[in-house]
């Protein structure tokens, strides 16, 4: 097959899986879409069989990280860790919307960092919203600073975002100099997250609310915490001893699992529906249908548009590109197609894309223009939230997050 | 006298407090909390975000409405305690000031308090959600200050008028 007819079919094929996933028909899953997509593409001949083999095998051990890592946050839900986190944050707030703002940040921060963006948005988020309602203030503030960190301090660690992992498994790098390399870029993007939010929403955070009864010192989950601990202490010490980051988070997943199946807290098929299949099916689609764009033309395009040198305009200019493109097409999508060219320039572009692809995704707030104009014409009467205030909040944070965490980076690299 | 007294959530024993001391004894008082559904609908926004993952049956959108309708409940219970006297209790959802306004539709006075800048004396003391209410309220309007009222010299001098070109 013709390589320009090739490129154009992955190309419709990718916006049309994309459109599924982000419309959501009743009818299609995402996850039958894309691999439909794959199968289709494999059978034109746009993409080898052992090609697409290949990007399968490839994506194979990221999507089983990304799988205990899944495991690991529901069991910590299982165990009750959010609920412990929300009495925390209730009773450090005691009665300052400010404060909240502050714990929510601090909380949804290491929540992103170790246990990824997904946990923070859908397991974090109802707890953040909850304490707020307790407290009688207004949750919006707070619950933006979930949304907002969920992306912004998912540059910490390899597990905090599938894009990280993505890039983790490309490049030759260990769990530690990763974490080393992202921790400034990470507290920039935090701390302009922190000052624009204290900006934006001062006149909600201002007003001090009554002390109500001070909530009883919550019982962590001491279980669900050693385990947390002890499979960062095995990621951190994975290069040392020589054991793949993968294992331990399998060993983690394994630990907080089995005893819950055991004394019965779980049925195996809660288990497998918390390991979201559905959605590791999607990603191994779309690695195929961005392997068949990539391998017809648009790797060349990409490597034609992007700088790959390891300067601080070449890196800053990558971020921008990465954050741009994250927008148009979400952040999964761009991280396929961005990754494998700056994973060949070196340790900088390849974490400069990073940058890009998580903070740039605040910009419209739910991570793609796609999805936010859909959501706006599907919901035509639905205007209880003003698009202007997000896209405000967007400009505040995105592009003074994405050139502080790329100078910083830019100066860990220099170390 | 049909009386709504629309209370919100940092400001509403003030605004109890004026509407028992205020509103005639003989007044048919409505206690109304609107919840808005924004923080809600940011809540979900976020989860279709995250592209392809189905959301799992415990992280769906009723329990956050759950949250909020008892938080509304519990908030509305204890203004009622605090007024003191029979009242209706009403809870409402969606935009905030609209809701406000409909409610105050069929009302002959509505009571509220100023929920912007409580320092100083100015348009300022109306944040966004009262200015609407206070403008657009089909009824007539009792507009408490939360606490005292700020000293008159919170007003700034007026400008001096720009000088004049020299006139031949």
């Amino acid at each position: 097959m013709a390589d320009a007819l090739a490129l154009a079919l992955a190309l419709v094929v990718l916006a049309a899986t994309l459109g599924v996933a982000v419309a959501r028909p009743p009818y299609l899953s995402e996850a039958l879409a894309a691999c439909g997509g794959a199968i289709l593409l494999v059978i034109v001949g746009a993409v080898g069989l052992s090609a697409a083999g290949a990007a399968v095998r490839d994506l194979g051990p990221t999507v089983g990280f990304l799988a205990a890592m899944l495991l690991i946050a529901e069991g910590c839900r299982r165990e009750g860790l959010f609920d412990a986190v929300g009495a925390v944050m209730a009773r450090g707030a005691g009665a300052s919307p400010r404060r909240l703002l502050a714990f929510a940040f601090v909380i949804a921060a290491a929540v992103t960092a170790v246990l990824s963006l997904d946990a923070t948005i859908v397991l974090l988020t109802p707890v953040v919203f909850a304490t707020a309602a307790r407290m009688c203030t207004h949750a919006k503030p707070h619950v933006y600073a979930c949304a907002h960190l969920a992306n912004s301090a998912s540059l910490l660690l390899p597990v905090s975002n599938l894009t990280n992992l993505l890039a983790f498994h490309a490049i030759k790098l260990s769990f530690t100099r990763f974490a080393a390399l992202m921790v400034l870029p990470t507290i920039a993007a935090v701390g302009v997250e922190w000052v624009a939010f204290r900006h934006f929403f001062a006149v909600d955070l201002q007003r001090p609310r009554k002390a109500g009864t001070r909530p009883a010192r919550p019982e962590l989950p001491r279980f669900a915490v050693a385990v947390l601990a002890l499979t960062l202490a095995g990621f951190a010490l994975s290069s040392v001893v020589g054991i793949q980051p993968v294992w331990f988070a399998a060993a983690g997943a394994g630990a907080i699992t089995v005893p819950a199946l055991i004394r019965r807290a779980a049925t195996p098929l809660e288990l497998v529906r918390g390991t979201e299949p559905g959605f590791l099916t999607f990603v191994l689609g779309l690695g195929v249908i961005v392997q068949a764009a990539s391998g017809n033309g648009l790797d060349t395009a990409v490597r034609a548009v992007l700088p790959t040198s390891g300067s601080l305009p070449d890196l800053l200019a990558i971020a921008g590109l990465s954050a741009i493109l994250a927008n148009l097409v979400n952040n999964l999508p761009a991280t396929l197609m961005l990754v494998p060219v700056t994973a060949a320039a070196g340790t900088g572009p390849v974490l400069a894309t990073l940058i890009g692809v998580n903070v740039g995704p605040n910009l419209t707030y739910v991570g793609s223009l796609a999805t936010l104009l859909w959501r706006r014409v599907l919901h035509t009467e639905d205007t209880d939230v003003e698009l202007g205030e997000f896209l405000r909040l967007g400009a505040l944070t995105v592009p003074a997050g994405l050139v502080a965490a790329t100078v910083l980076l830019w100066l860990a690299l220099q170390a | 006298m049909r009386a709504l007294v629309w209370i919100i959530e940092d400001t509403w024993e003030a605004t109890v407090t004026e509407a028992a001391v205020f509103l005639p004894r003989d007044a048919d008082i409505t206690l109304l909390h609107v919840a808005s559904t924004e923080a809600e609908t940011l809540a979900t926004a976020a989860r279709h975000g995250l592209l392809g993952r189905q959301p799992p049956a415990h992280a769906a959108a009723e329990p956050l409405r759950a949250i909020s309708d008892q938080a509304a409940q519990q908030l509305l219970a204890e203004a009622h305690t605090r007024l003191g006297r029979p009242a209706t209790l009403q809870a409402r959802r969606g935009r905030v000031e609209h809701e406000v306004v409909a409610a105050a539709a069929s009302m002959d006075i509505l009571v509220l308090a100023r929920d912007g800048d409580r320092a100083r004396l100015g348009p300022r003391s109306l944040g966004p959600t009262a200015r609407f209410v206070v403008d657009h309220a089909p009824c007539r309007i009792l507009l408490i200050w939360p606490d005292v009222a700020p000293a008159l010299t919170t007003i700034p001098p007026p400008r001096l008028p720009p000088p004049r070109p020299p006139t031949r």
